[in-house]
């Protein structure tokens, strides 16, 4: 149990045009368990192999307890990491794959057997302790990766993508399993992803990197009400957030022919942007006989539950517009109206991308 | 709907038939492929076999024009070898192939550990220096090491040979430890360091037995290499440290070929790699096609 804090820890691989990250800032609390996610060479995992100790950090420090890292190589730094692809150790069994860590400690064996067999009953792995790993399911594997780790009861938890060679049924009951064990355990664990629906339902709190650089870091609804950026509120969610160009007006914001107005605390904020993105979510638009733009329908997707319409703005036809609708939905081609909700519109400055207002 | 209906048996008569004319065509060309190995195999066996056959006949019989295929076999060759002084020889080849390749593996293990795992600049030069070793033919360097040997009291010495096979072996074993060592995961090394182990622990409890074919293989190569090795030994051994392969040459002397003897002591002499390469078998075939698939 410790805490992690990144302070300005910059990774810059040899011959690379900028740095894998960038003076990243993270405060991370006793037993929090932050996800970092990112499209693929965001720099998340560079992140987390710099906390490991497999990346140099070449600028700023990383501190665990208050310690710096700089210079302390992975062996004493106390952390234990669960591999993309589990990176057992072949030739071993796995109760000898779980003990490894512990006899490298000088642990003696009966010590080693008793919290090599706990993690296994833990983590439903006790009939497999004289296997080897190729006799081992994916899952299971993975489940071997994670007792590994769980055996040394380590200052903190780095997982790498852990979940990303199990398939989709597993993903999702391996992901509240992991989430679950970590708030049992409650040991700082940082966890990296590509998966923004793992970010939102695992962490407790959510680091978005993009080209090195942190966007955002909060909570998964702060991320989802208040994204900071364009990009985060384009990342976070699914299916994405529609964004809009629009002019700001006397009187609202004008999207092509439509003028939608927004409160007018928003208006008096969003004052000095002229040009705007303008975002809201497709939950907040709906099908609407009296709404404010004319939407061109393209495609229906039917999930059961409710759909999604995907389609443009009758008036701009390269514009993409996303709407949440009922069972009883257009068909592709029709010409429909929807309303905004103003209340959830979310704005942000053409020209930096940030957030305009609260 | 009457045109989905109508489509659907059509295709699956179709397709079966396409099946039938790919899988008759991909069974002649594995028939193809087989009679060309079937070709490729007793071309290179009937060298071993008419070896073997010519052991068991008199020197008499061994002579006949056309050979006999049907012949009472003796081991009156066989007795005559072993009676003519092989075991020395044996003893020579013995050393020099196992204390050679014994050093080849303790050197190039480390060596092509460094130069996969823990590569640095130069890392393709060295590599090339190694291999550019194995280039200029044996003959063009044997007079340096003639002299070298004269000089320094080295000839016919046994362990002047244990050092030049170690060193014709090595580049050969470092090429093929490093493809070995290559094809272990980067993660496992990782994963080894966060666990805690140092470098020495990583290597013998992880690597190692992932490579250990690999290192059979290798072994396996490097004792063929030395056990069959005759240019040195015959240029820089007298009677003291001469080998196997020295010895086979003695049944061709100057009143004649003892061709059943020569070929009995071939075969006598054969037998040690055949018996090597056959318990190897297993572990040669993964070692040597390690890098090919994962």
């Amino acid at each position: 149990m410790a805490e992690v804090t990144y302070d300005g820890a910059t990774c810059i691989y040899p011959g690379a045009e900028r740095p894998a990250v960038n003076a990243l800032n993270l405060p991370i609390e006793d037993g929090e368990f932050v996800v970092m996610v990112g499209p693929s060479g965001c720099g998340k995992t560079t992140a987390l192999r710099m906390l490991a100790g497999l990346e140099e950090i070449d600028d700023g420090s990383i501190r665990i307890d208050g310690k710096d890292m700089v210079g302390v190589p992975s062996r004493d730094r106390d952390i234990a990491m669960v591999f993309q692809n589990y990176a057992l150790y072949p030739s071993k069994t796995v109760g000898e794959n779980m003990g490894f860590a512990l006899k490298m400690q000088g642990i003696d064996k009966d010590e080693r057997a008793r919290r090599v067999r706990e993690a296994a009953k833990l983590l439903d792995l006790e009939e497999f302790l004289d296997r080897k790993p190729r006799n081992l399911s994916g899952g299971q594997r993975q489940r071997v990766a994670m007792g590994r780790a769980i055996v040394r009861e380590p200052k903190v938890f780095c997982m790498d993508e852990p979940l990303s060679n199990l398939d989709a049924q597993l993903r999702v009951s391996t992901r509240t399993q992991i989430a679950e064990l970590q708030r049992r355990l409650h040991v700082t664990t940082v966890y990296v992803t590509h998966d923004q629906v793992e970010a939102m339902t695992m962490g407790d709190r959510v680091a978005v990197m993009r080209l090195g650089q942190l966007q955002q870091f909060a909570s998964p609804t702060d991320l989802y009400d208040r994204p900071a950026n364009v990009f985060v509120a384009s990342f976070i969610g699914s299916p994405a957030m529609n964004r809009f160009d629009g002019t700001l007006t006397e009187d609202g914001i004008r999207l092509g022919q439509a003028l939608i107005r927004p409160s007018s605390k928003q208006l008096q904020e969003a004052r000095g942007h002229d040009q705007l993105v303008v975002g809201i979510r497709p939950e907040h638009v709906a099908v609407s006989v009296s709404g404010d733009l004319t939407v061109k329908v393209a495609l229906v997707e039917d999930l059961g539950s409710d759909s999604y319409i995907y389609g443009s703005l009758a008036d701009e036809p390269d514009s993409n517009i996303i709407v949440r609708s009922g069972r009883d939905h257009p068909r592709p081609g029709e010409v429909i109206k929807v309303s905004v909700d103003t209340s959830h519109l979310h704005l942000f400055d053409a020209g930096t991308g940030e957030r305009v207002g609260d | 709907m009457t045109s989905a209906d109508v489509a659907v048996p059509a295709a699956q008569t179709a397709e079966p038939a396409l099946y039938t004319g790919k899988r008759a065509k991909r069974r002649s060309n594995s028939l193809t492929w087989g009679i060309v190995g079937w070709v490729v195999g007793i071309i290179f066996f009937f060298p071993v076999l008419w070896m073997v056959l010519t052991s068991f006949k008199t020197e008499a019989e061994a002579y006949t024009n056309t050979p006999h295929i049907v012949f009472s076999p003796t081991l009156s060759q066989y007795k005559a070898v072993f009676s003519s002084g092989l075991w020395p020889y044996v003893a020579n080849s013995a050393f020099a192939t196992i204390v050679s390749t014994i050093l080849v593996l303790v050197l190039a293990t480390p060596c092509a550990f460094a130069l996969s795992l823990r590569p640095v600049k130069k890392t393709r030069d060295v590599l090339f220096f190694f291999i550019s070793t194995k280039m200029l033919p044996v003959v063009a360097a044997i007079i340096p090491i003639y002299i070298a040997a004269r000089d320094l009291h080295l000839l016919d010495n046994i362990f002047t040979l244990v050092i030049l096979y170690t060193a014709m072996n090595l580049p050969i074993a470092v090429w093929m430890m490093r493809s070995f060592f290559l094809e272990v995961p980067g993660e496992l090394l990782e994963a080894a360091e966060m666990d805690g182990a140092p470098l020495r622990r990583t290597v013998v409890e992880v690597i190692l037995p992932i490579v250990a074919p690999g290192l059979a293989a290798t072994a396996l190569i490097c004792c063929i290499f030395s056990w069959n090795e005759f240019f040195f030994a015959v240029n820089i051994t007298a009677t003291q440290a001469a080998t196997v392969p020295v010895f086979l040459v003695g049944f061709i002397s100057s009143e004649g070929l003892y061709f059943a003897q020569l070929a009995a002591a071939a075969t006598v002499a054969t037998l040690p790699v055949v018996l090597a390469g056959w318990i190897a078998q297993r572990q040669l075939v993964r070692g040597l096609s390690f890098g090919a698939i994962k």
